[in-house]
């Protein structure tokens, strides 16, 4: 059985010299395997290198050692061989829909962008309309601009945009942080119905840990740039055996429990 | 000690926020969560004189037996470094870059005390140590850029205690913040609190954050404040359709065995999203998202007091019937 995408050994450092020692990767040796249709969560403290992973993981950051395979074959070769081919089944969502969609262009641009750089054709109209529809969003939008339209509908319209070279794999890095709240739980119900619906893996890069534990089966934990612990996501999220996980849940779960450990602590004094 | 009645801030024919009523008692620690573009900053801002120029402010809010509405900035800028103190959102911006922290603070207490000298010194390297800065003597001659987001925070926890305020502000002082510093601040502030008997208005977007801390909290959702309780009830049991909507929609991590129940299960949705100022519905601000919502709510709905010295502002409260 191979896996879809395979990690091992993995070294990464951003600029090739810094600090001249070997000491400082950004990321050392890390290794995982997501199966087709596999869901991973990435999970671990700003900085520790979560989008720097799922950079590799879709090529847009070449490792500095250690194997990086897709579908079998080195992500090296695909990228030498067939570029377009592996950037299509390989697609990305940022946190951030107003800064990861050009201001400038109508929704119709932004989502046409994709296929026509990487199948080099322009989408028919009933295409785009579908696109949209499948995020739950009207054809009427396709001539607006980013200005106009919600955080909610801009993430969509990334979602849609990422979907529309029909990848295998989705990565999400922290693909509702910026949306408000009440709005956060209709992109993440959607991204689950559409992973079911197509057939997809998702990689999710998140702080939300109740999201991990809806949306993946399987969670890596990065600290620092290294794998500090790696399960099913109900294992690690439930029973802890890394002390910086633990410390990860107990922060994340619910502040307010927190509270209670500080004032069981102040009554002890 | 802070009693805030129909305090109406505006820009232009905007209203922006419209607070009916909210009291701090002294040492009393309230929270105030909403999302973004709820008016949470505006609010704290205007309450300690800092909102945008082009704002105006009418109704009351009285502070230790005075009337901050309507006083000139200087005045109001003596209340504020004297007996409030603000802890802003965003920590690299308001600190200034080209001066050490330690004489940053430093300044802070020449303008709003009577110390002198040496004795201020002294103080900055208390306040440090008092909010848990590691080798205050270094950190003092550091620049912003020297210094961790986490520090730069104590640092301006510091600035903001200087001059012991009877009643500090804090607009999501964690929110840049990483989640295991997070705890660290929110600890912190609460421990502050509590030494001090300073009173605390905490805003935040995160209720679990502002449950940590206060002991009573206010939501707010299109300006308006739509409930209060004590931060228990309100978690547990939320009386506004919005509050209970919101808490549904943002589920915390189970502990221990239920996680294994969650894989794949979807998340509670409230419809639509919310409107940009200036665009919410008549009556009930929520109405148009609301799935309790009668044709009652397009008036302004009451504000009905309960258990404490909580209210609800809502025409069919979670558990009363008629809302379907
Ligand atoms: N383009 C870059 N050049 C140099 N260093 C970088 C670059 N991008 C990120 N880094 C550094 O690499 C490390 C990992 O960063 P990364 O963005 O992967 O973290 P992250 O886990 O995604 O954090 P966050 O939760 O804040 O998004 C950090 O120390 C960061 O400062
Ligand atoms: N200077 C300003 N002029 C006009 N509108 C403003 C100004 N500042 C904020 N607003 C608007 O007021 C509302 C409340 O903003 P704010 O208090 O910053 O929200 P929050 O802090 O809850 O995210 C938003 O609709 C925002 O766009
Ligand atoms: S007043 Fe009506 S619309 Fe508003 S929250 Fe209550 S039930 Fe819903
Ligand atoms: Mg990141
Ligand atoms: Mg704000």
């Amino acid at each position: 059985m191979t896996a879809l995408v395979e990690v091992g050994g993995l070294h990464f450092r951003y600029g090739s010299s810094r600090r001249g020692t070997g000491q400082d990767w950004t990321l050392a040796d890390i290794s995982l395997a997501l199966p087709a249709r596999g869901t991973l969560g990435i999970v671990g403290e700003s900085g520790s290198g979560k989008s720097t992973l799922i950079r590799l993981m879709c090529g847009l950051l070449r490792p500095d050692r250690g194997a990086l395979s897709f579908d079998g074959r080195p992500v090296t070769d695909w990228l030498a061989t067939d570029r377009r081919a592996f950037l299509a089944r390989n697609q990305i969502v940022f946190q951030n829909p107003r800064r990861s969609l050009d201001p400038r262009m109508t929704v119709a641009r932004a989502l046409a962008e994709p296929v026509r750089s990487l199948e080099s054709r322009q989408p028919t109209d009933a295409e785009l309309a579908a696109s949209l529809a499948r995020v739950g969003l009207q054809a009427e939008v396709l001539g607006r601009y980013p200005h106009q339209l919600s955080g909610g509908q801009l993430q969509r319209v990334a979602i849609a945009r990422a979907l529309s070279v029909r990848p295998a794999v989705l990565y999400a890095d922290e693909p509702t942080s910026a949306l408000d709240v009440s709005v956060q739980a209709q992109v993440l119900n959607l991204l689950m119905d559409l992973r079911e619906d197509l057939g997809l893996a998702l990689v999710m890069v998140t702080h939300n840990l109740a999201v991990v534990a809806r949306l993946t089966e399987h969670v890596i934990v990065l600290h620092r740039g290294r794998v500090v612990e790696a399960g099913p996501t109900h294992r690690v999220l439930g029973s802890p055996e890394n002390p910086y996980t633990a410390a990860l849940v107990a922060a994340a779960a619910d502040v307010s429990l927190a509270r209670a450990g500080w004032d069981e602590a102040e009554e002890r004094r | 000690m802070l009693t805030i009645r129909d305090l109406r801030v505006s820009v232009g024919p905007l209203e922006l926020v419209h607070i009916e009523r909210l009291d701090i008692a002294q040492g009393r620690r309230v929270g105030l969560v909403g999302e973004s573009g709820s008016g949470k900053s505006i609010t704290a801002m205007s309450i300690a004189g800092l909102q945008p120029r082009e704002a105006r402010l009418a109704g009351s809010v009285r502070f230790e037996d005075r009337e901050l509405v309507g006083l000139s900035d200087a005045a109001m800028a003596k209340v504020r470094g004297a007996r409030i103190g603000f802890i802003p959102q965003d920590p690299t911006r308001a600190l200034n870059p080209t001066t050490r922290v330690g004489p940053q603070v430093a300044e802070a207490l020449r303008l709003n005390t009577d110390l002198g000298g040496a004795a201020i010194r002294a103080r900055v390297l208390e306040l440090f140590a008092q909010v848990r800065l590691p080798e205050p003597e270094v950190l003092y001659q550091r620049y912003p850029h020297q210094i961790s987001g986490g520090q730069q925070q104590r640092v301006l926890i510091a600035m903001a205690i200087a001059a012991r305020p009877q009643l500090l502000i804090a607009d999501e002082p964690t929110t840049a913040l990483d989640v295991t510093v997070q705890n660290e601040i929110l600890r912190l502030i609460l421990d502050l609190s509590r030494a001090q008997r300073m009173a605390l208005l905490f805003v935040s977007h995160e209720l679990g954050v502002v449950r940590a801390v206060c002991d009573d909290i206010g939501v707010i959702y299109g300006g308006r404040m739509v409930e209060l309780a004590s931060a228990g009830a309100l978690a547990e049991t939320p009386r506004h359709r919005y509050t209970a909507a919101l808490i549904g929609a943002n589920p915390g991590l189970p502990g221990g065995d239920e996680i294994a129940a969650m894989t794949g299960r979807r998340f509670a949705v409230i419809e639509g999203s919310v409107p940009a100022a200036g665009r919410f519905p008549a009556g009930c601000r929520f109405r148009n998202r609301c799935r309790h919502a009668t044709a009652a709510c397009a008036e302004d709905p009451p504000i009905t007091p309960q258990g404490g010295n909580g209210w609800v502002k809502c025409w069919h409260p979670v558990g009363t019937e008629a809302g379907r």
